[in-house]
């Protein structure tokens, strides 16, 4: 099992802030919205820097959502910014039909998703988002695991034409990617080979998938773990070369467990590599409130149930 | 520039087609289409700047028009062919497998002239809006023109969008609402009143004209005049009296043809009250 360094704590959301800036640095078309959640999205240093270039929308997503569809009209590249339960639940349809049927090239940047979220409750914490945002024909579903990662996934959908989802969050969490480590769309990132059981994980389970992958390898078990950051469109060559190597797998994501990576994951090995499977996510149920990580204790994503789930899915070779 | 009465019969022929279109699938939406073919023929005959035979998605340096009443969509698909965008044959493709002209308007099909989907209401003035503010960031000085339903005032985005014009000095943006009085389900005034709905376009900061969508030099006058009132820090909305189903006796002000289709019978006696001015496709 590699080692890993953690160069800082820092939130996803101030990943997409920095990268945010840097984008708009590189290319004068790139337009942000925000529906009142300016400091929270961290849009603060782009609002600043290019003020005619920022667009504050007040508490009126749906509206949001049309006027970015309608600022690509003439070239622009929009990044709106919202909790990513306003991002999505709220304006379905607006991103459906202005969106991601008219293949309108907005960024939809979501923060606070998830259990996360913390003390806000389940009103706030969407752990449904990536499940509506998957099933709509042309979306890409992002979930960067870090800091670093989330800036330069930020910058790599600034280069990207369509519609995109980016989801990431609020809580202060390891940065362990490198920042130089380029960030490709739909390209799975390896982040230890192994040969007994694949942990896939993403966003902050990342983190908790490293530490998991330690533990198991204290018992003598050797954990291949792989950061599934572009949801869609999945990685299915990396997900099934390494289901096939070890022949046991185990998917964690802060997602409800219908709609989210397992289940992407699940038909593209039922289909190519059937594989036993274990499941790390929200069993159909909503969130509370609490501690970040209270509540990724009480639901059990964290490293000790990845654990748990891996040995699972061992015996079932 | 054509005169009021060679739109108006451009837009006899516009009428014809939207029969033929819906009654050749059976299905559609004539009594709206009806009730905004002078209104269209004139934006895309008379008023707008528009480059058909170089047509691209961003339309810079050109008007853009954005149809929010997507249900409307024969009258669009009419008057984009007649003027060029595409083939008149196609008009005969509509709602049927493999067309271009979907029941509702879409980009996915790559059709000519149209710049987003619509059908589900209330989203297209706030696209329309991030387009004109696209076209300010871009220096591009061509106006942008809405269509909306009367019915479609009812949902919420169509609020936020108001406020957000007048907040933001949208001043490029001449949006228009078939004032018809009808839905699918009867009269506005049965379903869900709009009340003084010049006061609440004026209570949200924009500026309300009036015309009468069968007037042709009313339309261009009204029109005219809002285009003067554009780059002086509001947006403007022009509240355009018609009649659904407009031009057909049987079909004239009522909600019945809001979304019904007239059979072979019903089209002969329509079309024999409507000249036939260019050549059906």
């Amino acid at each position: 099992m590699k080692t890993f360094e953690i160069f800082d704590k820092q939130d996803t959301r101030s990943g997409f802030g920095a990268g945010l800036l840097e984008a708009g640095k590189r290319n004068d078309q790139v337009v942000a919205l925000c529906a009142d959640l300016t400091g929270s999205l961290k849009m603060d240093a782009f609002e600043k820097e290019f003020p005619d270039r920022f667009f504050q929308v007040g508490i009126a997503e749906a509206n949001m959502m049309g006027l970015a569809a309608g600022m690509t009209i003439g070239g622009k590249i929009p990044f709106t910014g919202t909790f990513a339960n306003f991002s999505t639940g709220r304006v379905y349809d607006q991103i459906r039909q202005s969106i991601a049927y008219s293949g309108k090239n907005v960024k939809i940047c979501a923060s606070h998703a998830g259990l996360t979220l913390g003390e806000d409750g389940a009103t706030h914490q969407i752990l449904e988002d990536v499940g509506m945002m998957k099933m709509l024909p042309h979306m890409t579903v992002i979930h960067p695991c870090d800091f670093n990662q989330t800036k330069q996934a930020t910058l790599a959908i600034a280069e990207h034409n369509g519609p995109v989802y980016l989801r990431f969050g609020r809580p202060k969490v390891p940065t362990f990617i490198r920042p130089d480590e380029p960030f490709v769309i739909g390209k799975a990132q390896m982040i230890n080979e192994g040969t007994d059981v694949t942990l896939f994980a993403n966003g902050h389970l990342v983190w908790q998938a490293i530490l998991a992958g330690q533990a198991l390898s204290e018992q003598g078990i050797s954990a291949e773990i792989i950061n599934i950051h572009t949801v869609k469109p999945l990685d299915e060559d990396a997900v099934v070369r390494s289901a096939r190597k070890t022949g046991a797998v185990v998917v964690a994501e802060e997602h409800q467990l219908l709609g989210g990576l397992g289940g992407s994951i699940a038909e593209c090995l039922a289909q190519h590599a059937p594989t036993p499977m274990e499941f790390v996510a929200v069993m159909d149920s909503f969130g509370e409130s609490g501690t970040p990580e209270q509540l990724m204790d009480k639901y059990g994503l964290n490293a000790e149930n990845i654990v748990r789930k891996a040995l699972l899915a061992l015996g079932r070779k | 520039m054509p005169t009021p009465q060679e739109l108006n019969r451009i837009a006899s022929q516009v009428r014809r087609d939207i029969l033929r279109m819906t009654n050749g699938s059976a299905s559609g939406h004539p009594g709206g289409s009806l009730g905004c073919a002078d209104y269209l023929v004139a934006l895309y005959f008379e008023i707008m700047n528009v480059h058909p035979e170089k047509w691209d998605m961003d339309g810079i340096g050109e008007d853009l028009f954005f149809l929010s009443n997507g249900h409307i969509s024969p009258v669009w698909y009419s008057v984009l062919s007649r003027r060029g965008y595409f083939p008149v044959s196609e008009l005969g493709t509509f709602r049927k497998i493999n067309s271009r002209l979907q029941g509702h308007p879409a980009t996915e099909e790559g059709l000519e002239g149209i710049r987003v989907a619509s059908g589900s209401l209330g989203q297209g003035l706030s696209v329309a809006l991030g387009a004109a503010q696209a076209k300010k960031l871009n220096g591009d000085k061509s106006l942008v023109y809405t269509l909306h339903g009367d019915g479609e005032l009812q949902e919420g985005q169509i609020w936020e969008a108001a406020m957000y014009a007048a907040h933001n000095k949208v001043d490029n943006v001449i949006s228009v609402v078939d004032y018809n009085g009808q839905q699918i389900d009867g009269p506005l005034s049965a379903v869900l009143d709009l009340g003084d709905l010049a006061g609440k376009w004026k209570a949200f900061g924009w500026n309300v004209l009036t015309m009468d969508g069968h007037d042709m030099e009313d339309i261009l006058k009204t029109v005219h005049q809002a285009q003067g009132m554009c780059g002086q820090g509001k947006p403007t909305i022009i509240l355009m009296t018609t009649a659904m189903g407009k031009g057909v006796d049987f079909m004239e002000g009522t909600h019945k043809w809001h979304g019904v289709a007239p059979n072979d019978e019903q089209l002969a006696n329509a079309l024999g009250q409507l000249e036939e001015t260019l050549g059906d496709y």
